[in-house]
């Protein structure tokens, strides 16, 4: 890929940027009940890769997003597992080191760019603070830098949005300057949270190009989050599917995609529209659906936890739990199907 | 700029209106000053009734106030009768006693709210929610007066503060320095009793209005980049909060002069308290009349800073005209 040509630091194979091994979160109830809401998550992501997370909402994926930089809710806790980052494992950083990491090696971007701004500070001003906090430069200098960034995702008049409040803004302007902040620093990370899920259709096209050009430029590996098939394929080297708190497949785009290995990816590609079916106008066929709804995160279910949904599920899969395996070329695939 | 012209017409309106209704109000109440020198048998009616005929109390209530306007066009705010001089003057060294006590007070019980809710609002750690919730709510529950109260028992007994005034007798004696510390030695009880009054309910206040501030997702966005968790507080989250704090600011600035009232009467400040007190009892009208409308003044005063500030401190409201 070429995006890996441009950063090649190290002789050898491309150098893991960001190495996640046995990640688990649990997150404690109002009644003190504990839920593992993420279990065995491992993954790697090369430097200028950008890899994609798809699942369903209450899968785990944003609980990963989160994990990876140390921003769970007070009630979630990381129990396991580690994330070396730059060869640091941030989940044994303190929170001042962390706070010198995020930001300016690693940044994440959210779903909802209307709430991810300060409204009583002025957009360029919120970039140039990122700036500030990390490159302790002077406030000149980080001005120029947050107009020079603001430029970079797409605004002409970047003195116009830098003295705009954010509720001057439209969704797609306010989503371009959480990236000017995001990238201020220039960091080799981004982590997106469905940075493109509450925006109409066009702008979500304007932000993926906007993605993925500065990808390109910046040399930026990405984490993208989404549970939207068609986009993710459209942008990112390699995927990871996530259902149930577990990674059930990863794999390149092309192969999780085209030829899914897993169940759950196969019902999940079945509902995108556009695809079997056509259509949903009256006298078409519905839009295809899995039966059945996901798990609650107390109680799983003991074996594999897409069994009672899996229309390809064996006598064994409801009393034995499926371990990740390879498949195809340098994926995995965690389902009792390929057992031997 | 003539939005504020235009409050201030406004509040020049209400003023009117509440002297007018005091004015009414004062006239309800029964007895006037001169009823209580009808029970002295040595004073002859006559002499009562030539009193209260020299100073127009035989006159209609039109008539009345319309003289008392006069007298607040040349400054004098009418007459006392108890002090024999303007009420202008009179109330005016009260007054300054009252905001230099209050003023103190309130400037230092916000110094102290703020940061202190604002960490209280932040901490995760469950003493300093349990310390924080049973602290303000005892001192909340604490009457103003029980506090002053408490203050004048620990200074009769201890003797090491002063039982009332503002300075010693032989304070322009002092030098400097003397002057510094007699005038610290008396201002320590009342500035505290003051303070730790004023204190709970802005501390809540600043509580809530950060603990809300603080879930709002555009912290998380914030901490995601690296912001020290300091500068998100202050920095991010602090002007986020301020907005019904602001409102409240200018209450605390409309009620400098009303809110020390009792501690000023126990711990004998030669404030605007004691005075409004005795003038009450007394019917000394025109003294009573000319403390509302400072009062009233200090309210719109209050009212007018806090939409400026708001207007300064919160882009969401500020209005293309």
């Amino acid at each position: 890929m070429s995006s890996h040509a441009a950063c090649g630091a190290r002789e050898g194979e491309p150098e893991a940027l960001l190495q996640v091994r046995d990640l688990a979160v649990h997150y404690v109830g109002a009644g003190g009940e504990e839920a593992a809401v993420l279990e065995e998550a491992s993954f790697d992501l090369a430097v200028g890769e950008t890899l994609g997370v798809l699942g369903e909402s209450g899968g785990g994926k944003s609980t990963l997003a989160l994990a990876v930089l140390g921003l769970l809710p007070p009630n979630g806790r990381v129990t396991a597992g580690r994330v070396s980052f730059h060869g640091r494992d941030l989940l044994r950083l303190s929170r001042r080191d962390l706070d010198q990491v995020r930001g300016d090696e690693a940044s994440m971007i959210f779903q909802e760019p209307g709430v991810s701004l300060n409204p009583c500070m002025r957009a360029g001003d919120q970039v140039a603070d990122v700036a500030r906090v990390h490159r302790r430069w002077p406030a000149k200098r980080c001005r120029e830098e947050a107009r020079a960034m603001l430029e970079l995702v797409g605004f002409d008049d970047s003195d116009g949005v830098f003295g705009a409040y954010p509720h001057q803004l439209s969704g797609g302007q306010k989503q371009r300057v959480v990236i000017a902040q995001a990238l201020v620093c220039r960091p080799a990370l981004l982590i997106a949270d469905e940075p493109t899920a509450s925006l109409d259709a066009t702008t979500q096209a304007e932000i993926v190009a906007l993605l993925r050009d500065l990808r390109q430029r910046l040399g930026l590996a990405m984490l993208f989050v989404s549970h939207d098939v068609a986009l993710l394929h459209s942008l990112v080297d390699r995927m990871i599917v996530m259902y149930a708190g577990q990674i059930v497949e990863s794999g390149s785009r092309d192969q999780v995609v085209l030829k899914p290995s897993h169940p759950y990816t196969r019902e999940l590609l079945r509902c995108v529209p556009g695809g079997a079916e056509k259509g949903v106008g009256p006298g078409r066929p519905r839009l295809p659906t899995i039966l059945g709804s996901p798990p609650d995160p107390a109680r799983w279910p003991p074996g594999c936890r897409f069994e009672p949904r899996c229309p390809d599920r064996l006598e064994s899969c409801g009393a034995r739990r499926p371990e990740p395996r390879p498949a195809g070329d340098a994926g995995t695939v965690r389902c009792l199907l390929y057992d031997d | 700029m003539r939005w504020i012209a235009r409050r201030l017409l406004h509040g020049l309106l209400l003023l009117l209106g509440v002297s007018v209704l005091t004015f009414a109000f004062t006239e309800i109440a029964p007895g006037d000053y001169f009823d209580e020198m009808r029970l002295d048998p040595r004073i002859s009616a006559e002499t009562v009734e030539a009193l209260r005929s020299r100073y127009g109390l035989d006159r209609p209530l039109h008539e009345r106030y319309l003289r008392w306007l006069g007298s607040v066009l040349r400054g004098e705010f009418g007459h006392s009768f108890a002090y024999h001089t303007s009420v202008g003057s009179l109330l005016w060294v009260r007054a300054r006693n009252t905001l230099l006590l209050t003023g103190l007070a309130t400037g230092l019980a916000w110094l102290i709210a703020v940061p202190l809710g604002a960490w209280a609002a932040a901490s995760k750690r469950r003493w300093v929610r349990a310390l924080f919730g049973g602290g303000t709510s005892l001192l909340l529950a604490i009457p103003d007066i029980l506090l002053a109260l408490l203050f004048l028992l620990l200074a009769v007994r201890t003797g090491w503060f002063p039982v009332g005034g503002m300075a010693s007798l032989d304070y322009p004696s002092f030098d400097a320095w003397g002057k510094v510390k007699d005038l610290v030695h008396h201002f320590a009880l009342p500035v505290t009793a003051m303070t730790l009054a004023t204190l709970p309910v802005l501390v809540r206040h600043v509580h809530a209005s950060m603990s809300e501030v603080l879930r709002s997702p555009f912290l998380l966005s914030a901490r995601g980049f690296g912001i020290p968790p300091r500068r998100l507080l202050f920095r991010y989250a602090l002007p986020v909060a301020a907005n019904p704090l602001i409102s409240l600011f200018g209450h605390s600035v409309g009620s400098l002069l009303s809110a020390s009232l009792l501690i000023e009467v126990v711990l004998s400040w030669p404030g605007i308290g004691p005075l409004l007190l005795e003038s009450i009892l007394a019917r000394d009208v025109h003294v009573v009349i000319g403390a509302v409308l400072m009062s009233t003044v200090l309210l719109i005063v209050g009212n007018l800073l806090a939409d400026v500030l708001l207007y300064a401190a919160d882009p969401r409201i500020r209005v293309e005209s």
